[in-house]
């Protein structure tokens, strides 16, 4: 594509999961060579494995402990990984950049007390009046800064607090595809003119009983042991190991970019989402009308495991994109749900900015490439809902 | 493009072409108006649960849309659908809608009915702290897609673009009370782009709820004077308190003019700028010297092409709260100097209280049919005006005044703000 002002490239990549903290330990998983090994954690949350965070120093990026103090972990993730690609992209200590930067964070909500709801529920049991109970044991048991922990839209406005970024905030709710439209918004701006570089991204915490619960609700999750995830047993749950993950992007137009001297991993050439019914091959022709006229060599698909949705990408993937190299990244980080899409974008830039190929996370489903890519794309098919692309390039 | 559809940086002007709202005051622009310039009063003692031993027992509820159950997410999306329904047939518009969809939603939790009744089909407790445990094992034994579904950020989204054939994948976002007016934003911003000649902007909540109020409440945040309720929210006044939590939906469809005039509808008036700033002072307060406020209202100006003589109204975020009504008077006397004392200056939630994640929209639609009747809504229970706060709140009683422009603020809990610039249509 002929290069233009207003191209949206990645300048910074802030990725922080099971696998560790920061580029290098993702791109060992990348391009090691070697058949990548998930981390789970299959103890803590039995019968579900979830892929864990890494032991993180919070004080890396949020120096402050009153600041630490006021948010639960996935407030600090996110602000964490937010700090990181900030970093990474030469932003952090730039007080006029951050100023008028924008940012769209994915958010879905903060942390139960889980041991506020159990004493509740369980006194419950025991009385009639519930809801006289409730406004009894809310009134004296609720802590004011669990509330700030999960309020959605907090997650940016700790980041504005911790790392100054106020140009705009906003916050984008609804599960994989609250990641999609940050993307997609934050790069229409920019092309458009409206915007010049922006924060990115969203955070994921799979170490809660309360998330955990809600996609128990429609049994979605794979108990037991990790599986490759293009091969989950059908009879062992619905196909979902979730993991934590804080995924945020530095987006700038490229005139923005060239002029600071910047890094840039790759271009995002396409970016779009869509949804509705998915019965009948619908999913199947709302993504070959947002695919169209593109061809890749790299999907990095950030399928949630569902099995039903797991096959039916693979099996579009495989006829579209018959040479592609096909990568399931959430069969490695787990799935993240509102940090999914970002989480893949980061992954597909570094591969593009790398142009090494990029091992395969599970050699039985995924072919080995012989060649870096120039073109990527990344899918994240909403476990629920909602489908989301991104067509990346390589910057040459 | 003809460069009387063009605004001053040669972008296309955003024409708003259908208004629906609800608030306490009742369903539909016409019940609402009446009340809203008759100085009526929405806010009322709670009845959707229990308060005794609660400081506060008083709000702006909706009660009078039927949902098939009561939490939030069916209030949320039943005051959505209509205020929708009701701007697409101002609009003139039937049919798929084929735009986007920006909604302004409250983010959802499980209700405590839900979790009750999960308890109650679970085994008993064997340790403390351990109800997630055996709600998890009740869920293994049966689970139960509607309790998904109902605690899914983009639940009521998908309904509202299944039922009006909105275009490509909704937005649902939050930026707290400044949420009605970021919606608004994203629209004009999509067909400034030229991604869309319309778009469906909607904000929504209907999330009050025992939890929802104690936790504002622990936060000293609301008013605790509940007796006589309609009485409770005075902003701008030495006895404010608080503010009073409320619920209500405000639909807008907006257009390009261009697009508008081309299909021969009839258009209310113009969304003419947008500006947003966060703040980075602190969880719960702005700024004490305003700064953000004022970024936010000099970028919303700037981005109107207006200056500060053509403001003729200020549809105020006005609150109530001690803090908020004086930072932003602060904020308004450093954009608007000595004029500010000139320029009328009410806020809707005395009458229907703070309506949070729908505010900046419900607003939106009052500051414009502000200018389509030349009728400036008042600041009801201003009784005892706050001497620190020199403002001309229309007090009390509505006033007859024609208005070109109008701005509108919001400014969020968590440090987001956004103003708008609200106008009437190019002669």
């Amino acid at each position: 594509m002929a290069k233009s002002p207003n191209d949206v490239v990645v300048t910074g990549i802030g990725l922080a999961s099971s696998l560790g903290v920061g580029r290098a330990a993702h791109e060992a998983m990348l391009f090691s060579g070697t058949l990548p090994q998930p981390v789970i954690e299959t103890e803590k949350f039995a019968p579900y494995p979830v892929h864990p965070l890494v032991a993180v120093d919070w004080s890396e990026q949020i120096p402050k402990r009153g600041d630490q103090r006021q948010m639960e972990n996935w407030q600090r993730l996110g602000v964490f990984a937010a700090g990181l690609a900030l970093d990474d992209a030469g932003f952090k200590d730039d007080a006029e950049a951050c100023g008028t930067m924008d940012m769209i964070v994915a958010a879905g909500g903060g942390e139960r007390d889980i041991n506020v709801d159990s004493l509740i529920v369980d006194e419950a049991l025991k009385r009639n009046d519930r809801e006289e109970l409730l406004n009894e044991k809310l009134t004296t048991e609720l802590r004011p800064t669990l509330f700030l922990a999960q309020l959605s839209n907090l997650l940016a406005g700790n980041i504005s607090i911790v790392h100054k970024v106020t140009g705009s905030s906003r916050t984008f709710m609804g599960e994989e595809g609250a990641g999609v439209s940050a993307v997609e918004t934050a790069a229409a701006r920019i092309r458009a003119g409206q915007s010049t570089h922006a924060l990115v991204g969203g955070a994921f915490i799979a170490e809660r009983l309360d998330i955990i619960l809600m996609v128990e609700a429609i049994k979605g999750h794979q108990t037991g042991k990790w599986e490759p995830i293009w091969a989950r047993d059908r009879s062992a749950g619905g196909g979902m190991i979730m993991g934590t993950v804080g995924a945020f992007l530095i987006l700038e137009s490229r005139a923005h970019a060239e002029a600071r001297g910047a890094k840039i991993y790759a271009v995002i050439d396409r970016v779009e989402g869509d949804r509705g019914n998915r019965a009948e091959g619908r999913m199947e022709k709302r993504l070959t009308r947002m695919l169209d006229g593109s061809d890749i060599s790299l999907v990095l698909s950030g399928t949630s495991g569902f099995h039903e949705l797991a096959k039916r990408e693979k099996s579009y993937l495989e006829e579209r994109f018959p040479n592609a190299a096909i990568r399931g990244y959430g069969g490695m980080l787990g799935h993240s749900v509102e940090a999914q899409f970002t989480a893949g974008i980061a992954l597909a830039a570094m591969a593009l900015a790398a142009h090494k190929p990029v091992a395969p996370f599970d050699a039985d489903h995924e072919k080995p490439m012989t060649k870096g890519a120039d073109q990527a794309l990344v899918t994240t098919i909403g476990h629920q809902r909602g489908e989301g692309i991104a067509l990346l390039a390589a910057n040459s | 493009m003809s460069d009387k559809f063009r605004d001053h940086l040669g972008r296309p002007i955003v024409a708003v072409t259908g208004m629906g709202v609800i608030t306490s005051l009742g369903q539909g622009l016409e019940d609402n108006w009446k009340a809203l310039t008759g100085g009526v009063s929405g806010i009322h003692d709670i009845t959707r649960f229990p308060v005794n031993n609660l400081s506060t027992r008083i709000a702006g509820t909706v009660d009078f849309i039927e949902v098939p159950f009561s939490n939030a997410v069916e209030r949320s999306y039943a005051m959505a659908r209509e205020t929708t329904v009701e701007a697409l047939a101002q609009a003139g518009l039937s049919g798929d809608f084929d735009g986007p969809l920006f909604l302004a939603a409250p983010p959802v939790e499980p209700e405590w009915s839900a979790r009750f009744a999960l308890a109650d089909r679970a085994e008993p407790s064997s340790q403390p702290g351990d109800a997630y445990n055996r709600f998890l094992a009740a869920m293994r034994v049966r689970p139960d897609a509607e309790f998904h579904e109902a605690v899914l950020f983009g639940s009521i989204s998908e309904r509202l673009a299944d039922k009006f054939g909105t275009r490509g994948l909704p937005v649902t976002l939050s930026t707290a009370c400044a949420s009605g007016a970021t919606a608004i934003q994203l629209g004009v911003e999509a067909i400034r782009q030229g991604r869309t000649v319309r778009a469906l902007t909607v904000a929504t909540d209907g999330s009050v709820s025992a939890e929802a109020l104690i936790r504002f409440s622990l936060l000293s945040a609301l008013s605790t004077q509940n007796d006589p309720p309609e009485k409770a929210s005075k902003p701008f006044t030495k006895d404010r308190d608080g503010f009073v939590i409320a619920e209500g939906a405000a639909t807008l469809v907006l257009e390009s003019l261009e697009a508008a005039i081309a299909r021969g509808a009839k258009v209310y008036g113009i969304v003419r700028g947008c500006g947003e700033k966060a703040d980075s002072f602190h969880r719960t307060r702005s700024s004490p010297d305003g700064g953000p406020a004022i970024a936010t209202i000099r970028a919303a100006l700037e981005d109107a092409g207006l200056s500060e003589e053509g403001v003729g109204y200020i549809n105020a975020h006005g609150t109530s709260t001690p803090e908020n009504d004086k930072m932003e008077y602060g904020a308004m006397l450093s954009v608007f100097g000595e004029r500010l004392k000139s320029i009328p200056v009410s806020s809707n939630k005395s009458m229907i209280g703070h309506t949070l994640t729908a505010a900046g929209a419900v607003e939106a639609v009052f500051s414009l049919q502000t200018i389509l009747t030349g009728t400036l809504p008042p600041t009801i229970n201003y009784q005892n005006p706050d001497p620190a706060i020199e403002l001309d709140v229309v007090p009390n009683t509505k006033r007859s005044q024609q208005v070109q422009a109008v701005l509108s603020n919001s400014f969020g809990f968590g440090g987001q703000n956004a103003s708008l610039v609200l106008a009437a249509e190019p002669a």
